[in-house]
């Protein structure tokens, strides 16, 4: 799958990631920003994608943040990455003071709560289908799947630091890659 | 600091920028600390309240900054915290992506991307599992998260039609 040699425009790239801002309910963004840039503009491989979101996860900060301003600087250069950021950020920020402003009305109405608690379990399932399907690729060759195995069990069962999985894992699956590549 | 509202919610909130590692969520005890212990900015209800719906709306968790900064000084208080929360981290991505930019197609980047890849593919699938677990809704969440994992998986469908069904099947069956 070739990523698409067309270059998304600034304004393009803002509204993508609005849209992004705005409907991830209940978490799991990062599902959607794969959807959205891999698989339905196809701006760019699954891979570099992945790479980006290892270091947007390493690297301080809000990840879901972090990965909308390296796709952007990936895409578009430095405006990219602002107008990606501010994308992700400025609507939401509009959202939670309105509905702030309006939480007393909103309390009222135990349907609205119930809603939201639909919308967010729907969502995992975009969270969900997107791993699993970047997991099917990676259980192709037997190092990459042993390597995603690991940082499964050591987030999800062992409950280490983030960080402490991909500082761990990351040099010696590169190490591997490495020697693959370079064969 | 305390004639200043602003710079102290600066002081405060863009260390903590570059502390949040892992997602926002590692934020959230500080920020409690600050705003309602420390400055007394907020009740303690106020900071519940916030943290729901910032959790509720969508968006990053850790725009619960936003809030606290509106509720402290307005306008000029939400833009300052957002800003500060997000920045100093952000510069630090971009520096990053530049590098790795002047450096595309050497050949230890697609080592690295080829290494990271797996890597990635398990924090998503962690990062899922974390969801399913703390989704609300018991096992009709879990069968909505299911179904709709099935479905997105099977059909090529906009994602956002299965968000608004798993809103209707709740109303439905729970109203």
């Amino acid at each position: 799958m070739l990523p698409n040699p067309a270059p998304p425009t600034l304004r393009e790239l803002f509204l993508a990631f609005a849209k992004l801002g705005v409907t991830s309910f209940g978490g799991g963004l990062t599902g959607w920003m794969m959807q959205e840039c891999v698989r339905r503009r196809k701006w760019m491989t699954e891979d570099e994608f992945l790479t980006g979101l290892a270091m947007a996860q390493a690297l301080p900060g809000v990840n879901v943040v972090n990965l909308p301003i390296w796709v952007g600087y990936r895409l578009a250069g430095s405006g990219g990455a602002v107008v990606a950021a501010l994308g992700v950020i400025l609507p939401p920020m509009l959202i939670v003071v309105i509905m702030a402003a309006s939480y007393g009305w909103l309390q009222r109405y135990a349907a609205t709560n119930l809603a939201l608690q639909g919308a967010a379990a729907a969502a995992i399932g975009l969270s969900l289908s997107m791993g699993l399907r970047a997991a099917r690729r990676q259980m192709r060759k037997l190092w990459p799947a042993c390597v995603m195995g690991a940082a499964l069990v050591g987030v999800s069962v062992l409950h280490l630091p983030l960080l402490v999985v991909v500082a761990v894992l990351a040099p010696v699956s590169i190490g591997l890659a490495y020697r693959r590549v370079s064969r | 600091m305390r004639d200043n509202p602003l710079l102290t919610l600066l002081a405060i909130m863009a260390p903590l920028s570059l502390m949040s590692v892992g997602g926002g969520q590692a934020i959230i005890p500080e920020v409690h600390r600050q705003a309602v212990l420390v400055h007394g900015w907020i009740s303690e209800a106020t900071f519940v309240a916030d943290f729901a719906i910032s959790k509720m709306a969508p968006g990053p968790t850790s725009l619960i900054v936003t809030l606290i900064g509106w509720q402290v000084a307005g306008v000029a208080g939400a833009a300052v915290a957002t800003v500060a929360i997000f920045l100093p981290s952000s510069v630090l991505v971009l520096l990053l992506a530049r590098v790795w930019a002047r450096h595309r197609g050497a050949p230890w980047q697609k080592a690295v991307e080829q290494g990271l890849a797996p890597v990635a593919a398990g924090l998503i699938l962690a990062g899922s599992l974390t969801l399913f677990r703390a989704a609300s809704g018991g096992w009709l969440a879990w069968g909505v998260a299911l179904v709709s994992t099935a479905v997105i998986m099977m059909v090529d469908i906009n994602p956002l039609l299965m968000i608004g069904a798993g809103a209707v099947v709740f109303l439905m069956v729970g109203g």
